[in-house]
């Protein structure tokens, strides 16, 4: 997750100080005392750990096997071996449905986030008066988008008679009730999800300044222009860093709830369009009861956010270009 | 020229991204029929009564309460987040202690961790504890420290403090424990104030587990109240939606006046993302 932070020799304690040495064996019993501190410090993540993830974990694991539903007690709750699994993959249109809407919106949204943000922060990483604020303000809908209150303007603004279609109106186009329409309520929540490219754009412009000048002093003294320097420097430059904003948005893009919620009512609709992954398995779990099955939802997803990170990794190694040694400029 | 030409570039773009926020805030200030009828921005008329009914409440709940919930689950959050991951942060980046490499591993691999993979035996926990419906299920985590992601901005940032003050207090005879209350915490209250603000904003913002957590409307934070106003709604009650959705932002709006420059430094030194 570091890869924007200036990589800084590590003051850890693993690095040997001269001079501590001799002091270190007076202290031995310190040490044990240090590791004990340690684990005591730790104490309360530690229980969150076990209580909070480690535990819940194993429990949905085994839940995804059973016919669990909320109102059951421990002793009535049923093994039923693969059955939620195979009804996921077999016999689950509504399912399928989900992933293809979740796949969608991420491979479109994503893409199209990261292009915004990438796009502006070229525009923003220069000295002129007024940039920090602007940077402030195309970041502000980052802060605000995973809210209701951002979902509710969204479905007013793309409606029927919305201030959206409003516009075209002024063009002579009619639009369509684009958040209740079936054909286009998925793309209404993508232009949500591109609206907030303000938090990738952030990491681009601290990308961006890490950039040594003389790179594009060097390539303009042999005659390169705009296009050849943003090709060849900017972007191999700034491939770990469009790598670390890939990975992030992707992952967050797949877990996409509020938004699809809010703007569906809770349903998925209309007609199942905005049905993404984590709101069908909210639906199962928490609407219908059906908790073993969410939770066999849960862990497939789990596996496929995991295949996915190491997918986007492997592909990384070719693209991504770390300069060598530390650059602690 | 060319500077002309870039400030309109970039002024125009913020006319447009931010024309949903300008447009609820106007929309706010409009009489019900007006918001129905006509499409410009600006209303013809001022009106206070969107935000009057407001504050009349709804079902019977004046809308206070409905903020005073959504405070007090953000404020122990924040409390729980800074002390929670100031612990386990000091811990990583200051001890030693023989599990220490492994335990942090298994902390970075929880920040990616989806939530939603442990939310049906998280709720059946609480469940049998007979804790739905209270602000614990929301609140208890936070004080576990299981916002991995604020240990590892904390950790960043204490590596990154000069070596030679933790030395001198330990030479003094400090212990772990008042080198960390002498030292260390002090010099890191840049990184608690953004863990802090970062936590407040999110868990203003959150939905999903106040949804499954919270079920009495006398419970409900704003996020909730507001998700009954869409389903009561007709369009008679268009304006009072809007005008809460406003003061729903607002706070969020304050901060980011405020701490403007800390918060989108904090992104572009750390990475977190926004959402």
């Amino acid at each position: 997750m570091a890869s924007t932070t200036t990589t800084r020799p590590r003051p850890g304690p693993d690095r040997p100080k001269a001079g501590v040495s001799a002091h270190r064996r007076g202290l031995r019993p310190d040490r044990t005392r240090e590791g004990l501190a340690g684990y005591i410090f730790l104490s309360p993540w530690l229980l969150g750990l076990m209580g909070i993830t480690a535990i819940p974990m194993l429990m949905s694991l085994y839940l995804s096997f059973t016919d669990y539903d909320i109102l059951s007690t421990w002793s009535e709750i049923e093994w039923v071996g693969l059955a939620n699994y195979r009804r996921m993959f077999g016999d689950d249109p509504s399912y399928w449905h989900a992933v293809q809407v979740t796949a969608t919106f991420a491979l479109i949204a994503v893409p199209l986030k990261l292009a915004a943000a990438l796009g502006v922060a070229l525009l923003l990483n220069r000295e002129r008066r007024g940039v920090g604020l602007f940077r402030g303000l195309f970041y502000l809908p980052s802060l605000l988008g995973g809210s209701v209150a951002l979902a509710i303007v969204w479905l007013n603004i793309f409606n029927r008679d919305g201030a959206f279609n409003g516009f075209l109106g002024l063009f002579g186009i009619e639009g369509e009730p684009w958040a209740n329409d079936p054909d286009w309520a998925l793309e209404t929540l993508m232009v949500l999800a591109i609206w907030q490219f303000g938090a990738p754009m952030v990491i681009f412009l601290a990308g961006l300044k890490q950039v040594p000048t003389e790179l594009y002093e060097a390539a303009s003294v042999d005659g390169a222009g705009p296009v050849r320097k943003f090709l060849s420097i900017t972007l191999p430059m700034l491939s770990p860093v469009i790598f670390f904003n890939l990975v992030l948005e992707t992952i967050n893009g797949f877990q996409g709830f509020t938004s699809a919620f809010v703007l569906s009512g809770g349903t998925g609709g209309p007609v199942d369009s905005t049905l993404m992954y984590t709101l069908n398995l909210y639906i199962k779990g928490f609407t219908d009861y059906e908790m073993g099955y969410a939770s066999a939802m849960a862990w497939v997803f789990l596996v496929f956010i995991g295949v996915i990170t190491v997918v986007l990794f492997s592909t990384g190694r070719f693209w991504v270009h770390y300069s060598d040694g530390d650059d602690n400029s | 020229m060319r500077r002309f030409v870039w400030h309109a570039v970039i002024v125009g773009l913020l006319l447009v991204l931010l024309y949903p926020l300008v447009w609820l805030v106007a929309m706010s200030f409009k009489p019900a029929e007006e918001i129905v009828s006509s499409l410009s921005l600006l209303p013809k008329k001022v009106v206070l009564g969107n935000y009057a009914e407001v504050f009349e409440g709804t079902g019977g709940i004046p809308v206070w309460r409905f903020f005073g919930n959504s405070l007090i689950v953000a404020v122990l959050s924040v409390i729980g987040n800074v002390i929670s991951c100031t612990l386990a942060a000091y811990a990583f980046a200051r001890l030693r202690f023989r599990l220490r490499g492994p335990l942090f591993a298994l902390m970075l691999a929880t920040i990616m961790l989806p939530a939603h993979v442990v939310l049906i035996p998280q709720y059946t926990i609480f469940n049998n504890l007979e804790l739905i419906d209270t602000f614990v299920p929301l609140a208890l985590p936070k004080f576990l420290a299981t916002d991995a992601f604020f240990i590892f901005l904390i950790v960043q940032f204490m590596r990154g403090l000069p070596d030679e003050l933790a030395d001198a207090a330990r030479i003094d005879g400090c212990g772990a424990v008042r080198s960390f209350t002498h030292v260390v915490l002090p010099l890191s209250r840049p990184a608690l104030v953004t863990t802090a603000i970062f936590t407040f904003i999110w868990t203003w913002n959150d939905f999903l587990s106040q949804l499954i957590y919270l079920n009495t409307p006398e419970k409900y934070t704003l996020p909730l109240a507001l998700r009954l106003f869409i389903d009561q709604t007709s369009e008679s009650s268009y304006g009072p939606m809007f005008a809460m959705s406003v003061l729903t932002l607002l706070p969020i709006g304050l901060f980011f006046l405020a701490f403007q420059r800390l918060i989108v430094d904090g992104v572009s030194t750390t990475g977190m993302g926004g959402t």
